[in-house]
């Protein structure tokens, strides 16, 4: 049987991947997978076009990174793994790690020091949550809302969610349990510090979801980071839960009337992972890649395109002004200490834990 | 001619049997209609009807956690009342074996995250413990055996073990141990003949003396060691797991392992009709997780609704096309056709446009005055945006075997009807209708097939009431990576399809559907 399905497998994949199998193969192309839309275009002018005028290698974009997971298991299964190089958000490098899909990473031999000789996991810091992860920026799930739609009182604070007297309509929420439950524990009086003991236990999930009861009648739910921005723009929601950088492009780029609620915003940290089990000549190819696309000056150049931080200590002090736009960028990083007076850090071992069992409980919830 | 002439064999031009013969030509064209459809056949078998019957294979397997913890597995499964299932220091010490070695390999979390569909916790539970296994010190067994004899230091001694005939019988978790040591010393680069036998492997051994009791076909050394072992300096593994995470020391952590230890099971299949299996047996999912029953019974019911919807529109539609002239008839086709060219995302969110409260149809309404700003509709992101998006998407599936029905039906007849005297309506219910009826099956079965496993359109209209279970098989094939659910949701969905197929086929009769002609 497994011989069976390795072989039927293999020739499934080959049948959908013959151009990126071929491409692997090849001694100067690289297949690098990430998000698309302008988080790609991001890396694309910070990372890969320096590199590929550096070196002439050719770096080919695939825009699978929401089935990362999935597909990299595929791939090991069928024993034919055709990329070089994934972009994850942590929770999936820490399952990726755990499955054995993603292979560990010594950061200090790996990757370039600051310029200033701390070496790299110091200048990481503990944003390196997995020992096979290498973060590239800091993002945040975090509110926006219209500011013609919420009257003279603008929200301020994240509880606002839960207040349709003083705003009324609709809100837009992500269709999964993850920071949804958290941020209503909080405004039911649960204290910060206390959130995940209380969200472990059945009861405190079952007050999460009673919160969430109270506006579930005027919640969208969204799955795609696109939903809420659209629906700002399209006036049908009031305020809505998505990534900082969509709300940045919302707000500077499309000059819609939306603001940013940063209270209780969430960090999440992206960054890269590197298959196991690659040919010796492909890891060393894509290790000379990162060493370049994870220097100091590289990460820092990214904020200049995308309003995510970069997750190198040293890279903070070199971020500049948007290329297009002109703004400084360092008030619109979630990382500022304006906007980051009341944060979470997206607690990783927590939901590895308890994901499938409240995601049960949450869509049981959602279809009743 | 003589009797027995007409009572032998009937014989061909060359003198054999008639029948042989025949039987022999049949065989002949039968294997060259198949060498004919040979290549289709390899093709669908290798890339649809495996994969597939792989996938769904995955609904029952569950090798992962006897071939993670083989000795553990091994001794908890042995069976015992309830009593016995926080097990004693044998387990742990098998335990700290299996742990090891999976650890080596990265196997542990893995096993981790699979439990971790029935208990949480499990997933961190796994990856702290194999963490910390990789650091707990077991020297003194080795030291212990050195003393004992200073060969067991020595690789070469292990090598003739594995070599002879009885010491598998013998030293059975030894064995196991080591050959899983040299497994990964090679998968490491290294070479195992070179390499000193790890500590683990002597914890092994030390099981495997303590258990010993016949050491007649023993040699001296185990002899010798299996003698001094009662006596040896040991761990307390017990008390190590548990220090690691004092989960070790609940029943609960060993419940759901002796429940899932088998190689095969039912708990995804349970856990697909809203059941769970535990260690006391079977019982219903406590309320509040209940949601695949309920996501059945809409996935069917909706798109019950949606086939009847595109029987609805699609009919008129199709009688016209067959019933006007060329000219119109292919302007008509071609309104059909050009929705079917479109891709479908463009097409669902156009209905995004249309449906929304600050959409289309709901500005038009207020402009109109017929509701009020405070009172717009709400027409997605529920069962109707759902219903609304997706029979415009199939309809083209049922206009088109309706059509090509249609035009076969001679104008002549409802003529002949209407000149006996029927009045309009009975000429098109009592002729044309019972006519048409192929079509409307073949239209159907196509509609209500598609939309059965449809998702893409339900997750961006459906909202949260809209939603079929082929968006929750999507959400575990790619986002919770239970492939085994998905696998048991996925066999349940083409059973369900499968069955009604031949409910279809007893009430109407599979011969009277008809694509065209």
């Amino acid at each position: 049987m497994k011989m069976f399905t390795k072989l039927s497998l293999a020739v499934a994949f080959t049948a959908f991947g013959t151009t990126a199998v071929t491409a692997a193969d090849m001694a100067d192309e690289m297949t690098i997978v990430s998000w698309g839309g302008a988080y790609s275009t991001s890396q694309q002018k910070a990372y890969h076009e320096p590199y590929m005028e550096k070196t002439g290698i050719k770096i080919i974009n695939d825009e699978s990174s929401a089935e990362a997971v999935a597909k990299l298991r595929a791939m090991d299964e069928a024993g034919n793994v055709t990329w070089d190089l994934v972009d994850v958000v942590a929770s999936d490098a820490i399952r990726l790690c755990d499955e054995g899909l993603a292979m560990e990473i010594d950061h200090d031999k790996v990757l370039a020091n600051a310029p200033d000789g701390t070496p790299a996991s110091k200048d990481f810091g503990d944003l390196i949550v997995s020992g096979c992860f290498i973060p590239q920026i800091v993002y945040s799930t975090t509110f926006g809302y219209r500011t013609d739609m919420v009257g003279d009182k603008k929200p301020t604070d994240i509880c606002a969610i839960f207040d349709t007297k003083t705003w009324p309509g609709k809100r837009s929420l992500e269709k999964r349990p993850i920071n949804n439950m958290e941020w209503a524990l909080l405004c039911d009086g649960v204290a910060k510090e206390d959130v995940y003991d209380v969200l472990a236990t059945p009861e405190g999930q079952e007050k999460a979801l009673a919160k969430l009861g109270t506006i579930k009648d005027d919640v969208i739910w969204w799955s795609a980071g696109a939903d809420t921005p659209q629906l700002l723009a399209d006036g049908e929601i009031v305020m809505g839960s998505t990534y900082n950088g969509r709300l940045f492009s919302v707000i500077e780029e499309q000059n819609q009337p939306v603001a940013m609620l940063w209270d209780a915003q969430v960090f999440d940290l992206d960054g890269w992972i590197v298959p196991a089990g690659l040919s010796d000549e492909r890891k060393a190819r894509v290790m000379d890649y990162l060493k370049f696309a994870t220097d100091t000056q590289r990460l820092a150049d990214q904020a200049k395109y995308i309003s995510y931080g970069p997750a190198r200590k040293s890279s903070a002090p070199l971020v500049g002004k948007h290329a297009d736009l002109g703004i400084e960028m360092a008030p619109h990083m979630p990382t500022d200490p304006e906007n980051a007076k009341n944060t979470f850090l997206y607690n990783y071992e927590f939901w590895a834990d308890y994901r499938d069992d409240i995601d049960a409980k949450f869509q049981a919830w959602l279809a009743r | 001619m003589s009797d027995s002439t007409n009572n032998g064999p009937v014989l061909a031009a060359d003198g054999t049997p008639l029948k042989r013969s025949l039987r022999r030509s049949l065989r002949l064209q039968k294997f060259r209609a198949l060498l004919l459809i040979a290549p289709l056949l390899a093709f669908i078998l290798i890339t649809f009807i495996a994969p597939i019957a792989d996938m769904l294979f995955r609904s029952v397997e569950n090798k992962i956690v006897e071939e993670t913890l083989p000795q553990t597995i091994a001794l908890i499964d042995a069976g015992g009342p309830i009593e016995t299932i926080v097990p004693n220091q044998k387990v742990f010490s098998a335990l700290y074996v299996d742990m090891f070695v999976a650890a080596e390999n990265k196997e542990h979390t893995r096993l981790g995250t699979r439990l971790n569909y029935e208990q949480s916790g499990i997933s961190s539970l796994f990856r702290k413990s194999g963490r910390r296994v990789a650091r707990l010190d077991v020297e003194v067994y080795k030291k212990q055996f050195e003393e004992v004899d200073p060969q067991w230091a020595d690789v070469a001694t292990w090598q003739s073990l594995a070599e002879s005939a009885n010491s598998a019988e013998l030293l059975p978790r030894a064995m196991w141990a080591y050959n899983a040591w040299r497994d990964y010393v090679r998968a490491d680069g290294d070479n195992p003949d070179k390499e000193a036998p790890e500590d683990f492997i002597y914890v092994a051994l030390y099981d495997d003396l303590i258990a010993l009791d016949d050491v007649t076909s023993a040699n001296d050394l185990i002899r010798k060691s299996a003698d001094a072992a009662p006596d040896f300096e040991t761990v307390n593994f017990k008390e190590a797991f548990v220090k690691f995470d004092k989960d070790w020391a609940s029943e609960n952590v060993w419940k759901t392992l002796r429940t899932y230890s088998t190689p095969y099971t039912e708990g995804y299949f349970l856990n697909a009709i809203d059941f769970q299996k535990d260690f006391d047996g079977y019982s219903l999912r406590p309320d509040n997780q209940r949601i695949y029953g309920v996501l059945f019974m809409r996935t069917l019911f909706m798109s019950l609704v949606i086939t009847a919807c595109a029987v609805l529109l699609g009919y008129p539609i199709a009688w016209l096309m067959a019933n006007r002239p060329m000219r119109e008839a292919n302007l008509l086709m071609i309104m059909v056709l050009l929705p079917f060219w479109t891709s479908l995302l463009v097409r669902t969110s156009a209905w995004k446009v249309m449906l929304q409260q600050q959409g289309v149809i709901n500005d038009t309404l207020v402009w109109l005055n017929l509701v009020d700003e405070a009172g717009r509709l709400v027409l997605i992101n529920n069962q109707f945006g759902t219903i609304v998006a997706m029979t415009h998407i199939l309809l083209p599936f049922m206009v088109l075997p309706l059509y090509s029905v249609m035009r076969t039906i001679p104008e002549s007849y409802t003529r002949a009807a209407k000149s006996l005297g029927a009045t309009n309506w009975t000429a098109f219910w009592r002729v044309y209708f019972p006519q048409s009826v192929p079509g409307i099956g073949a239209g159907s079965i196509l509609v209500f097939i598609l939309s059965i496993g449809y998702y893409i359109t339900p997750e961006i209209v459906g909202g949260t009431t809209g939603t079929f279970i082929s968006n929750r098989i999507a959400y575990h094939i790619s986002s919770s990576l239970n492939w085994g659910l998905a696998a048991a949701l996925g066999t349940i969905l083409l059973a369900v399809v499968l069955l009604l197929y031949w409910v279809y086929d007893r009430i109407v009769g599979i011969d009277n559907v008809k694509l065209g002609g």
